[in-house]
């Protein structure tokens, strides 16, 4: 089940810097560890997450190994207009992951 | 969220001894992974024919309650066995494995309904005798170590182990995610990784001994706030 929680502001003034903070439900597993029988667990991480505001992206990370399980990420960005702010995951195994959320910019 | 601390009650949850980092972590439901499985188990609750849903219309205070007694089986049940007694006898479908990402679920989502609830644990005859069998049992030394709960937990509570501080064992928070695990876990997770810490034989899931213990320390944690699904270190 893959899930995202988002938090963005419902409403902000033009020109006013808001948080978004982004979690994502993901084992993250290293490809570092073995089993009980000393076999050695494939990586599964997440790769990348981008962030899109009305179709342009403004902020895009990249993520590795050593990034915990269920990763959290939180960033800032300028309230420009009224839209859409679109999150996407992608990473190992196909694992893709996508949620949006509307903001109303006054 | 820090819980009201009565005077004269030095009682202080998990929640107490964390970093001011984990703390908020814990109280931005945004931040909390936790959140993530409660998501989960309400898009659980009410799927399935019959669904969850369809009987249960809140569950507010309900964590709060549990473990409780059952009449019918003449023993205590957890929360988690409650919900997959609920499964295999009025939805007519396989139980959860304990630690599965759905019964973890269910239950983080109906604790969730009692955040902020004084644990309010039955004080009944019936109940009474498991949890001073509980009691007994967290005073057992046991294990390799030859070490009791009690021992840890209510002789050097505050004081650290390693590099972490003992915490003095109140259930507020269960089930938790917990940063070493990387998951959400129940508090019998916890309970079984503290015996295997003492060296001793970890009671199964669901044994008897663990549902005994967790009623003692509900018991021994009543009155004080549920937090659930609470963050730990």
């Amino acid at each position: 089940m893959a899930r995202a929680l988002i938090r963005v502001p419902p409403r902000a003034r033009r020109g006013e810097v808001i948080e978004i903070k982004a979690l994502v439900s993901h084992i993250m597993e290293t490809g570092f560890r073995h089993d009980q029988y000393g076999k050695s667990i494939p990586r599964d991480i997440i790769q990348l997450f981008t962030c899109s505001y009305n179709g342009a992206e403004i902020f895009r990370a990249r993520f590795y190994p050593a990034i915990a399980a269920n990763p959290f990420i939180s960033f800032t960005t300028i309230a420009t207009e009224s839209g859409t702010l679109r999150f996407e995951w992608s990473g190992d195994n196909g694992f893709t992951a996508s949620e949006s959320a509307a903001i109303t910019v006054e | 969220m820090a819980s009201a601390v009565a005077f004269g009650d030095e009682r202080r949850s998990g929640y107490e001894f964390m970093s001011r980092e984990s703390q908020a972590m814990q109280d931005d439901d945004a931040a909390n992974p936790a959140m993530l499985w409660a998501l989960d188990g309400e898009a659980l609750w009410k799927s399935g024919a019959p669904a969850c849903s369809s009987c249960h219309a809140d569950m507010k205070g309900v964590a709060a309650r549990y473990p409780a007694f059952d009449a019918r089986l003449k023993k205590p049940v957890t929360l988690e066995q409650r919900i997959n007694l609920c499964r295999t006898e009025k939805q007519g479908s396989a139980p959860f494995k304990y630690e599965s990402k759905e019964l973890l679920s269910l239950s983080a989502y109906i604790a969730l309904q009692s955040r902020g609830l004084p644990i309010a644990l039955a004080e009944d005859a019936a109940t009474r005798p498991f949890i001073d069998a509980g009691k007994a049992l967290y005073e057992k030394r046991q294990g390799q170590l030859n070490m009791s709960c009690a021992q840890c937990h209510d002789q050097y509570s505050g004081r650290k182990l390693a590099g972490s501080v003992i915490p003095q064992a109140h259930p507020t928070g269960y089930p938790l995610y917990r940063l070493e695990w990387q998951t959400l876990g129940s508090l019998e997770r916890r309970l079984r990784g503290c015996l295997a810490g003492i060296r001793a034989q970890p009671y199964e899931y669901g044994a008897p001994e663990l549902v005994e213990l967790e009623l003692y320390l509900k018991a021994r944690a009543r009155g004080m706030k549920l937090d659930a699904p609470a963050v730990r270190p």
